[in-house]
């Protein structure tokens, strides 16, 4: 094999996610009751664009999530093949060159020439302190003078590009849907342009265009040009962007999926059977809310990193410390933020548990398990989902405030937090260096943007109370 | 229409707000009280509260900032003169050392260091020096002091210092200077330096365990009647100290504040019951006879050094060195001392926005953050370093200057891989060395303010040489005139000599990984971490970064866990004793709990090093460092850093700045021009208003159409879908 | 009631025990009394009987929660988690590791944290309502739906943003107030204006959305209904009937945050240099304090519990149907 896959304990538990998320797509196929309300969702065309937005972060961070060592040239000493210690992706190996491409220091975007002066020993012994040519940026211009035409150029044709992949997929996902339809292709293409479909296919579409338009600009840039400029030791800004993506989808999602066990149990627990489980479960919350979250968080983290100093073994390279840091980052957020959903389940459940269904089950004689399971679970299970949608965006944002305070993710890490974080100092320089601080922006605000949407609109379709508001 | 009454009372408040600025004539925002700035003061700032104030603790810079200004020792630095020289502070002369031989005869001043037993240092103080105003000296009417005999009751309502009204003061005498060295041996005072003062002072480590004993028997030892048998009091202003051997180092000891006066008077005020509850402490509120007091103590918020009514007579230095009277350095030459009458230290914990407010003239003194450095300064053809236009402008000027320390970049001696004397781990240790630039490092991350290191002794020490035969020929070659670092094929080549072609181990087939271990926190340092795994990656070495607080960081090194790790060292008193001490074997930081953090053993180097340790500077001695430094660039222990350069930038109304960098009392000679500054803080600070009003009209163009949907709904009844 | 008062407080005693442990356990895992000491006596020279003494000075000699060596109950009084516990408790916070007095910190630093956070809750609370009751009075027209955009646009950003935007656009380049620091007494006022500002600004977004809700929830009910009948003005429905019916719900959703506005606003505090409890906490975590660190987390907690008895309490009073029970 020319190289050999690592999977970290991030990546595996995002793949159970996936899979997990797949498996209950494929239950709600076949519910009724299940699928109406997502239906409610997909029927809303904003919602179905940021749907659209959500994928594109999901795939950049799953093909970010695929760690392999690649194969080095020299064998050992017996002949046998060995493997680089550093771990890559598959965003990575699409990254390559911008992973390569790094230059000495700051350089704003489409910039030749390095952002900062530097002091050069000319041949005739003399000292000038200049702003050199880029190793890399803009290397192919002879003339620096027609770098925008270039870009003009280069970034048009990208997007003729992107542009045309778009025409081409929909091209064939037209001729698909019209043979569903049973009508011509013409016929499919005026109904979706008109947007007389059930599902808002235009919307999407026309997301779908944006983004590849962009991303074929950006794609054929970026080889020539350090798009989002570089950073203080020269690294591509753009490329540390698409690195943070996977940052915040671990936090937002994988927190959520540590915590999720013991809220529903807890919850459901507290409430149905009362008595002394109830004190002890809200006792167990109430003592952890009141322990402010910040400090909780630190004192956690500073644990982590004493263990990882004392099991240096444990954690070979530099990614499974990072990695196993994240992990805990996400463990740790959980407990601080289980409470709150446990208190809503728990508050629903004793409602429910009063519930004739729940009362004729119970002197039928039918087990505790069996309620709590049948009947009561699938009935609260719209809370939950709400509100793990409704965390989602939060825990993005807590990440970068927790990063700023010093116990977020690993300093090595790509996140958007640590790169606000670089961005402090970079913003008390003259001239400012401001495209760190704006890829975070965009990068982050598009994310949370579309995560805050797509959550109302699950949220209007799921909870009856709202849906008259 | 009748005018709606918000808008009215806004453009009342903001009408009477800027008259209010206008009138005050001080712009919006400044962070002092208005007035402030017109008076003689100094602004600058504190990052941290500063621990220890007791000059028996005190060993950070930080700390000496406000100590130095407060205690005075006997000797100190000249403000203008170089190389660093000692004078007589509040000593009457430069104690000369008698030397006496084994059996008590003197020697004569030359004499090697093998046959001398003891030197005597005789020290004769200058009467008339008082303290500065405190309540431990106060006395009523029949002379008896009116702070002593305390209770728990008496000192409710007791929060500061100034909460006692009555201050009183005192001349200086020898034996408060006793007292203080008898402090230093008190083993419950935890001197940082009485582990090497035992081994110095005569009978300095019996008096500590003298104490000890007493205590154990139940007894408060009176530090004043027990006798140590090598410091005495010889008279009202004179006192005696005897040193083991030979000992040239200690009088750069004699210019630190832990050997400044200590009144039994203000110990004994502030170990009554109920002080150290109020922080009433002398850790926080110091006596002494300097040129300052600290009137006020806010961690929080500021500090406040103020002009002390008792201080001596002592005026500017008339002489400075060539070019010092250009610079309006001897304007005020023979002028008494100290030239401002308040220091204003305000809590700024970032360098952002201190820097920010150095350029709109709220301090008056700034560094330069490699960040700002585009903006301060330009250098010029032949390197020369000068200000940009926009701080010229400014009147903004700047001094600079070598700092006598070293950052480097140690392996851990101890460590099976990159460790040990073994010719296979020192090729490795020298591959390593030549392939972490720190060239690149200091244009980066230093903007060019830093030499890379040849050693570890920085310029302006003894010691230190410059050209060719100052250079590491392990890692430079000469080429046109100046050091210029192997190629990288070279460390490579090295590196497969080492037994790692191309980074792989030979033997194992593994690729080589190492390890960096580091107490990384702020944004910045990620970026050096990078940097510094790029520097191994040359080579085709895997660095792992192995970030730790700082706890665990000190752990590691305690223990010898390390491999790799960065670490500085700022001298304590210039003399090349002070740097190659961190390699002297004895010293080890791991066996012996020294300050040799590399561990380094090599048994030739430490017999010169007992050699050097004695002799008074001349050829012989830089014969023998040159040996050591020889020896120790063979064995690369460290990648030998660099040497940072000071760049302090100071306004136009500052004046007498000069950088010092042994000394830190030198507040003293500061003088401001508030009127210039009060100008200049105008000029600068003029608010910029266009963005509040175009925000205001953006808003009414928006809410132009939501207003006339307003009317409409306004008048007729809305009807909700439902 | 008082009955009721004193069982609440009664039951709040096992969570304070609770939470005493929890922070205990987490840093005495990550801190060894050495490490502690080692950190406060300093870097250069520093030698293990200075350490012990350290240690023996400030009562970190005895074992951590179990005392074999003792008798009785000596057992589990005679180590540090009791001894350093008990204190807390009756708010005594002794002295930090670094050696100051933490209960006249925290006295000195409540003011500054209060001139920041009091400020952001009721202007913010003030300007969210208004906001919330405008987007509610122009439902169903294109105001509305910009409005909504804007309010998820705002919400999410991250409140870093919103700083670093405010400290250099209003700090730095407009140069109307100073960049950082604090002044004492009213002098104070110029240095609080943009961290509220900020505070206030950074809460918008969320605070419209959910109050706005509230005031939806309002409009559906019979009353207002009546008021329309009556010939009411759109205008005076809103301010007269729903704003002053939803008020209930939104003061006692409110209580529970006004203990624990002693304990400041983290971030603003440290970004803006205002000497208040905030940037205390975070400083003690970064100097690995531990004092500071239990004492404030004892007394995040205690304001925490007392929110919610506040809570528990304003709903009677507003509310004379809720019995206490």
């Amino acid at each position: 094999m020319p190289f050999q896959p690592v999977l970290l304990w991030t990546d595996a538990l995002l793949f159970l996610l996936v899979g997990l998320v797949v498996l209950f797509a494929w239950q709600a196929r076949r519910h009724e009751h299940l699928r109406a309300p997502w239906r409610e969702v997909a029927r809303r065309p904003l919602a179905m664009a940021c749907a659209v937005v959500l994928g594109a972060y999901a795939l950049i961070g799953l093909a970010d999530s695929v760690h392999f060592r690649p194969a080095l040239d020299q064998p050992g000493p017996q002949g046998e093949r060995r493997y680089a210690p550093e771990v890559l992706s598959l965003l990575d190996l699409a990254l390559a060159p911008l992973r390569r491409q790094s230059e000495k220091t700051y350089s704003a975007p489409f910039a030749v020439r390095l952002y900062v002066k530097e002091t050069v020993h000319l041949p005739d012994g003399t000292v000038q302190r200049i702003r050199p040519r880029l190793r890399w940026g803009g290397a192919h211009l002879e003339d620096p003078a027609r770098r925008w035409a270039d870009v003009a150029a280069r970034g048009g044709r990208g997007a003729l590009w992107g542009l045309a992949l778009w025409a081409a997929a929909g091209m064939v996902w037209l001729a698909w849907r019209a043979r569903r339809w049973g009508c011509r292709w013409r016929e499919a293409l005026v109904r979706v342009a008109a947007g007389r479909t059930e599902l808002p296919w235009r919307a999407m579409w026309l997301t779908g265009a944006v983004l590849l338009l962009l991303a074929g600009a950006v794609a054929a840039l970026a080889p020539y040009y350090h798009v989002l400029g570089t950073d203080k030791v020269g690294q591509d800004v753009l490329y540390q962007s698409l690195k943070s993506v996977r940052t915040g989808l671990v936090i937002g999602t994988l927190t959520t999926l540590v915590m999720l066990p013991f809220a529903v149990l807890l919850g459901l627990a507290a409430g149905y059977f009362r008595g002394w489980v109830d004190d002890v479960v809200q006792y167990l919350y109430t003592t952890l809310n009141a322990i402010p979250g910040v400090l909780l968080i630190a004192a956690a983290v500073l644990m982590l990193q004493v263990y990882m100093a004392n099991h240096p073994e444990a954690f070979p390279t530099a990614t499974e410390r990072a990695d196993m840091r994240l992990l805990f980052l996400c463990l740790i957020l959980g407990i601080t933020s289980w409470t709150g959903l446990c208190r809503m389940l728990r508050g629903e459940t004793l409602k429910l548990r009063e519930l004739d269904y729940v009362q004729a089950a119970q002197a039928f004689g039918v087990g505790h398990g069996r309620i709590l399971l049948r009947h009561l679970l699938p009935n609260l299970m719209h809370i939950v989902l709400i509100s793990v949608v409704l965390d989602f965006s939060a825990l993005v944002l807590a990440e970068a405030v927790l990063s700023y305070v010093g116990v977020g993710v690993d300093p090595s890490m790509h996140s958007w937090g640590n790169m606000i974080n670089a961005a402090r100092l970079e913003m008390a320089r003259e001239p400012v260096v401001w495209w760190t601080l704006a890829a975070a922006f965009l990068f982050m605000f598009a994310l949370v943007l579309a995560a805050n949407l797509f959550a109302d609109a699950v949220r209007d379709a799921f909870d009856p109370r709202l849906r008259g508001a | 229409m009748r005018p709606h009454p918000l808008p009215v009372l806004a453009a009342l408040l903001l009408a009477g707000a800027l008259a209010g600025c206008g009138t005050s004539g001080e712009p919006w925002n400044s962070p002092y009280p208005p007035g402030l700035a017109a008076e003689k003061v100094i602004f600058s700032a504190f990052a941290q509260r500063p621990k220890h104030l007791d000059p028996v603790r005190s060993y950070s810079s930080n700390e000496y900032t406000f100590i130095a200004q407060i205690y005075e020792p006997p000797l100190q630095y000249h403000y203008l003169l170089r190389p660093y020289r000692l004078v007589p502070l509040t000593a009457e002369a430069l104690p000369e050392p008698r030397l006496l031989d084994a059996r008590g005869r003197e020697l004569p001043p030359g004499a090697p260091a093998e046959a001398v037993a003891w030197s005597v240092y005789e020290i004769r103080i200058r009467p008339g020096i008082r303290y500065a105003p405190h309540p431990a000296f106060a006395r009523g009417p029949d002379g008896r002091y009116l702070y002593r005999g305390l209770s728990e009751r008496d000192l409710e309502g007791v929060h500061t210092l100034a909460d006692f009204p009555e201050r009183g003061t005192r001349e200086l005498v020898a034996a408060d200077y006793v007292h203080q060295i008898k402090r230093l041996a008190d083993p419950r005072l935890h001197s940082p330096i009485r582990g090497l003062m035992s081994e110095h002072i005569v009978g300095f480590a019996a008096f500590g365990r003298r104490l000890e004993t007493l205590r154990r028997e139940g007894q408060e030892p009176d530090l004043q009647a027990l006798p140590l048998e090598g410091v005495e009091v010889t008279g009202r202003y004179s006192y005696r100290i005897r040193i083991r051997g030979k000992y040239p180092q200690f009088r750069y000891w004699l210019a630190m504040p832990f050997f400044a006066p200590m009144p039994p008077e203000a110990v004994a005020f502030y170990g009554q019951p109920g002080m150290a509850e109020r922080n009433l402490t002398l850790d926080w509120y110091p006596v002494g006879t300097g040129p300052f007091m600290l009137v006020e103590n806010n961690p929080n918020r500021r500090m406040v050094l103020e002009r002390n009514p008792h201080f001596h007579e002592e005026r500017y230095p008339a002489e400075g060195m060539p070019g010092d009277r250009e610079a309006g350095l001897l304007a005020d030459a023979g002028r008494r001392l100290p030239l401002v009458d308040r220091v204003i230290f305000s809590l700024e914990k970032e360098s952002i926005p201190y820097w920010n407010k150095f350029l709109q003239g709220y301090y008056d003194a700034s560094g330069i953050s490699s960040d700002a450095f585009d903006q301060a300064v330009r250098v010029g053809p032949g390197g020369e370093v000068s200000l940009t236009e926009e701080l010229r402008a400014k009147g903004v000027r700047l001094a600079t200057a070598v700092a006598p320390s070293t950052y480097y970049m140690g392996f851990n001696m101890l460590d099976p891989v990159v460790g040990g004397l073994s010719e296979r781990a020192r090729k490795l240790r020298q591959a390593i060395s030549i392939a972490v630039d720190y060239e690149e490092y200091i244009a980066i991350f230093a903007n060019g303010r830093g030499i890379a290191a040849q050693g570890p002794i920085p310029p302006g020490i003894f010691g230190h040489r410059e050209g060719r035969s100052g250079m590491n020929p392990y890692v430079y070659d000469w080429v046109e005139g100046r050091p210029r670092r192997k190629p990288i094929e070279e460390a490579r080549r090295l590196l497969a000599e080492a037994g790692y072609p191309g980074g792989v181990d030979r033997t194992t087939g593994e690729p080589l990984t190492l390890h960096l271990d580091v107490t990384a926190t702020g944004p910045d340092d990620k970026a050096r971490l990078d940097w510094y795994r790029k520097q191994f990656r040359k080579l085709g070495i895997e660095l792992v970064v192995r970030n730790t607080d700082y706890n665990r960081f000190q752990d590691k090194m305690r223990t010898g866990a390390a491999q790799i790790f960065l670490w500085g060292w700022n001298a304590d008193y210039p003399d090349p004793e002070n740097f190659l001490f961190l390699l002297y074997g004895p010293n080890g930081k791991v066996r012996h709990g020294g300050e040799n953090a590399a561990n380094y053993a090599n048994p030739e180097f430490d017999r010169l090093f007992e050699r050097m340790k004695a002799m008074e500077d001349g050829p012989e001695r830089l014969a023998l460092i040159d040996r050591m430094l020889a020896i120790a660039r063979r064995d690369a222990p460290w990648v030998w850093g660099f040497h940072p350069k000071a760049f302090t930038l100071y306004h136009a109304w500052y004046r007498n700045a000069r950088p010092h960098l042994m000394a830190n009392n030198t507040l003293k000679y500061i003088r401001v021009e508030p009127e210039q500054r009060l100008a200049a803080q105008r000029a600068w600070n003029r608010p910029v208003l266009w963005p509040l009003g175009a925000g205001a009209a953006l808003l009414l163009v928006v809410l132009f159409p939501a207003w006339r949907v307003y009317r409409r709904r306004l008048r007729t009844p809305f009807r909700d879908a439902a | 009631m008082l009955a009721y008062i004193l069982r609440r407080l009664l039951y709040a005693l096992p969570i304070l025990v609770g939470v005493n442990l929890l922070t205990f356990v987490l840093f005495f895992v990550v801190n060894s009394p050495d490490d502690m000491a080692r950190m406060q006596l300093g870097v250069k020279r520093v030698t293990p009987e200075a350490v012990e003494a350290w240690k023996r000075e400030r009562g970190y000699h005895l074992p951590l929660l179990y005392n074999a060596e003792a008798e009785g109950l000596d057992r589990l009084t005679e180590t540090i988690f009791f001894q350093k516990s008990v204190s807390l408790f009756a708010f005594e916070f002794g002295r930090s590791d670094a050696g100051s007095d933490i209960g006249y910190d925290i006295r000195q630093r409540m003011g500054p944290s209060l001139a920041v956070a009091v400020p952001v809750f009721v202007i913010g609370l003030a300007v969210n309502i208004t906001f919330a009751l405008l987007v509610v009075f122009f439902r169903a027209t294109y105001v509305e739906l910009w409005g909504m955009v804007l309010c998820v646009a705002l919400m999410s950003i991250s409140a870093l943003f919103y700083i670093i935007a405010g400290q250099y656009l209003v700090g730095k380049v407009m140069r109307l107030v100073p960049i950082s620091g604090f002044g004492e007494g009213l002098a104070a006022w110029k240095f609080v204006v943009l961290p509220v500002a900020v505070g206030v600004v950074s809460g918008i977004g969320s605070g419209v959305r959910w109050y706005r809700t509230l005031f939806l929830e309002e409009l559906g009910k019979d009353y207002v209904r009546t008021a329309r009948a009556k010939g009411l003005g759109e205008g005076a429905v809103l301010a007269r009937h729903v704003l002053r019916n939803a008020l209930i719900p939104i003061l006692t959703g409110s209580v529970v945050l006004l203990p624990l506005l002693f304990m400041g606003s983290l971030i603003l505090e440290s970004f803006f240099g205002i000497p208040g409890l905030g940037s205390y906490t975070i400083d003690a975590i970064n100097a690995q304090d531990f004092a500071i660190v239990r004492a404030m987390v004892f007394l995040g907690s205690v304001l925490y519990l007392v929110g919610l008895l506040l809570t528990d309490l304003s709903y009677t009073l507003v509310d004379p149907r809720v019995r206490l029970s």
